[in-house]
């Protein structure tokens, strides 16, 4: 992986102004000095430094980590911009890590591609980047090659990044929506919503002060525990849109049995409970930015909570239901007031109920 | 959390469980069949499908999904004038969130907004009015809708926006009003209700004194109840009482929220800025007598039915739905031809599978546990 083509740095451009204009996006000079000064700058590494039209990866080093390769893309929109716990150039980097690492993935080398509409501050920009790189660096992955646009006023909201990503799978990993079968344990890394309730706050339209920050992190040295305690995990997703319902849903229907969940098992913080009662949402159809899925043999659900809990981003792993035999899809949840009731895919958005 | 977890204890619960099951026995003693009690309002057929209420009551004690869902009954003709609002050029159009997706003839308000009307989400009519400070230079419009829970925040908007001369704000009222709907349930010859859960926030505004007719003259217990699991419990059980002892009356559950007399300053802004129409239609029911409201002569200029020209449509449910005879608890939603094939969540066909508090779409989530049990 080392084996790296270098090249002599080159004069880095610099920019001048404080916001974007088209020009910036022209081709030209300006361009390059915003590639520069912005990105180049702040995601300094061997690869990108040539400034090539692609990025030029060592076959034998990669090879050397595993069997298969992992490739993933994700669009990144999300709006505001900067959030409490997060910015959108951090989802950017951690949310493809994630999407690399639940498919058993080392992730290794992301590209960056920005479109920007004209008008965007400049130093929100520099912010971002280096936000990107910072989270980058955390991840040890490398943002290896990218591209840059900027579109007239009103053809974008300020930014939408794309992150693509490569990583390597070790040989034996063999993790799939597939494979859940009945009695497995399905496990959770944390509290769940944290990212949706955070940012839905941080619009402000609903005049609320919470004090919920973003779950948004990299899991995958998180998942990297769990694989090398248990190699056969039967399923690993993060819990992104349309949240822990929807991920258990998309499990279920693809491995064609039930599940069963606690409510009194699922942790859900009493800030996201309070704000989803307020507006009445449901906490499990809420985003979430650095939690997994878990399914696991019933016999690996106790080595497997206990990797989850060595990790920082997994100190409050627990178990929060099962797979059981039954109609194919349907996942229920035991309300701990004793009822049950289904939870499905949501139809749409999600949106408050007037009364 | 403080104010919530109380009031969904389970060993409350399930000690109510046994005693609704108990009484629900001494009442089969006299009469065979089931006990039908209709919740009328859609806060209630949430909380009920959510913590799986149905499943945990007994087999003689059936719930009936009122028409109080002030989304579900919205008619499709009401529906196509907020989009022929909501595409002038110069309108910023303002709703609550989950009349989004109510469709109309041709489409809801979430196509139209992807058609390029400018239709927003607010949370308050008075985010509405704050928008039209904003925007001197737009004609901001509310979409106002619901029942007296609703109501006042909408009238005292208005009022808010005559003190400060806002010009460019206008509502298009669709408030209704739920007592001459369930009047209208009671009057139906097919009726097979045995007693009421009253609405809790709407009792909130106007007190319990406008149930009273329930009780005197169709000698139907009611009892107010509150939205919580256990709130929802004990108001079954203080309505089976009633009917054991043969009593009818009307009763509050929900005292902590609802006084008797109802909250005097809403109802006075409700009085003040309101009038009855002669009449409404209600998606699934049909046109109900007095059972809407409009702007007063004297705020016409913040009433967008004067403001806008529009096209006023009625326009007919589809013939083969069958939402009022499930609102009237005549046939169970699944006994409807279209649920379920035709009528999904989806594409909604009918009134109950608009809105997640509707019975159909409910049911669509929920029914088959209901079913395989052999509960229902």
């Amino acid at each position: 992986m080392n084996a790296v083509i270098r090249l002599p740095r080159r004069t880095l451009g610099r920019l001048s102004v404080p916001k974007v204009t088209l020009a910036h996006g022209g081709g030209g000079k300006a361009m390059k000095d915003l590639i520069d000064d912005v990105f180049v700058a702040a995601f300094d590494n061997p690869l990108l430094g040539p400034l090539e039209d692609q990025a030029r990866l060592d076959l034998s080093a990669l090879a050397a980590l595993g069997d298969r390769l992992a490739m993933t893309t994700d669009g990144y929109v999300v709006d505001p911009l900067f959030f409490p716990g997060g910015d959108i150039g951090k989802l950017a980097v951690c949310g493809t890590v994630n999407d690399l690492a639940v498919g058993g993935a080392v992730p290794l080398y992301l590209s960056c591609a920005v479109v920007i509409e004209e008008g965007m501050a400049v130093e929100d920009l520099r912010i971002i980047a280096r936000s990107m790189a910072e989270a980058a660096r955390a991840a040890k992955v490398a943002i290896v090659t990218g591209d840059t646009k900027v579109v007239p006023h009103g053809a974008c909201d300020k930014i939408f990044i794309t992150t693509t990503g490569i990583g390597v799978i070790r040989q034996g990993i063999e993790v799939g929506a597939h494979r859940a079968r009945p009695g497995d344990v399905i496990l959770v890394n944390g509290r769940l919503g944290d990212h949706g309730a955070a940012i839905l706050c941080a619009r402000g339209d609903m005049a609320l002060e919470s004090p919920v920050e973003s779950d948004c992190a990299a899991l995958h040295g998180l998942i990297g525990n769990l694989l090398a305690a248990v190699p056969d995990t039967r399923f690993l997703r993060d819990a992104t849109r349309g949240g822990l319902a929807t991920v258990l849903n998309e499990l279920a229907a693809a491995s064609d049995v039930a599940i069963e969940i606690e409510e009194q098992a699922t942790p859900i913080a009493e800030g996201v409970r309070g704000f989803c009662e307020i507006l009445g949402l449901d906490p499990l159809y809420l985003a979430n930015e650095g939690k997994i899925v878990i399914a696991v043999a019933p016999e690996d659900a106790d080595r497997a909570l206990a990797a989850l809990r060595a990790h920082p981003l997994g100190r409050q792993a627990c178990a929060i239901g099962r797979v059981v035999a039954g109609e194919g899809g349907r996942v229920t949840m035991n309300t701990s007031f004793g009822g049950q009731r289904i939870v499905d895919m949501l139809v749409g958005e999600q949106l408050p109920r007037i009364c | 959390m403080k104010f919530v977890d109380e009031f969904r204890d389970r060993d409350k619960a399930e000690a109510l469980i046994r005693e609704i099951a108990k009484v629900a026995a001494e009442i089969q003693d006299h009469r065979p069949g089931p006990i039908n009690i209709m919740e009328v309002c859609g806060g209630h057929t949430h909380s009920i499908f959510r913590y799986g209420l149905e499943g945990m009551l007994p087999k003689a004690t059936e719930l009936i999904h009122g028409p109080g869902c002030p989304v579900c009954v919205l008619p499709m003709g009401r529906v196509d004038d907020c989009i022929a609002i909501a595409e002038q050029p110069d309108v910023i159009f303002t709703t609550f969130g989950d009349a989004m997706r109510v469709p109309g003839s041709a489409k809801s308000l979430l196509q139209a907004k992807a058609d390029g009307a400018d239709v927003r989400m607010v949370y308050s009519p008075m985010d509405a009015l704050a928008l039209a400070r904003r925007h001197p230079e737009r004609q901001v419009v509310f979409f106002a809708l619901g029942f007296e829970t609703t109501m006042p925040s909408t009238a005292l908007t208005i009022l808010q926006a005559e003190a400060e001369g806002v010009g460019n704000f206008s509502v298009f009222c669709n408030h209704i009003t739920i007592v001459p709907t369930i009047k209208a349930i009671l009057d139906s010859p097919d009726l097979q209700l045995d007693g009421f859960l009253g609405p809790g926030h709407v009792s909130m505004v106007t007190g319990t004194a406008p149930y009273q007719f329930i009780a005197r003259h169709y000698r139907r217990p009611l009892v107010v109840a509150g939205f919580e699991p256990l709130d929802i419990l004990q108001s079954i059980w203080m309505v089976l009482k009633q009917i054991r002892d043969g009593r009818a009356e009307v009763e509050n559950q929900y005292a902590r929220i609802v006084p008797e007399a109802g909250n005097a300053a809403a109802l006075a802004a409700v009085g003040r800025v309101y009038e009855l129409r002669e009449f409404f239609e209600w998606r699934g029911l049909g046109s109900i007598d007095h059972s809407g409201v409009r702007l007063r002569p004297a705020y016409a200029r913040f009433d967008a039915e004067r403001r806008f020209t529009l096209p006023n449509v009625t326009i007919a449910d589809p013939l083969a739905c069958q939402c009022g005879e499930v609102l009237k608890g005549v046939i169970k939603p699944w006994q409807c031809k279209m649920f379920g094939t035709a009528c999904n969540p989806e594409t909604p066909l009918g009134a109950l599978m608009v809105s997640s508090e509707g019975a159909c779409a409910a049911h669509y989530q929920y029914g088959g546990i209901q079913r395989q049990r052999g509960v229902a």
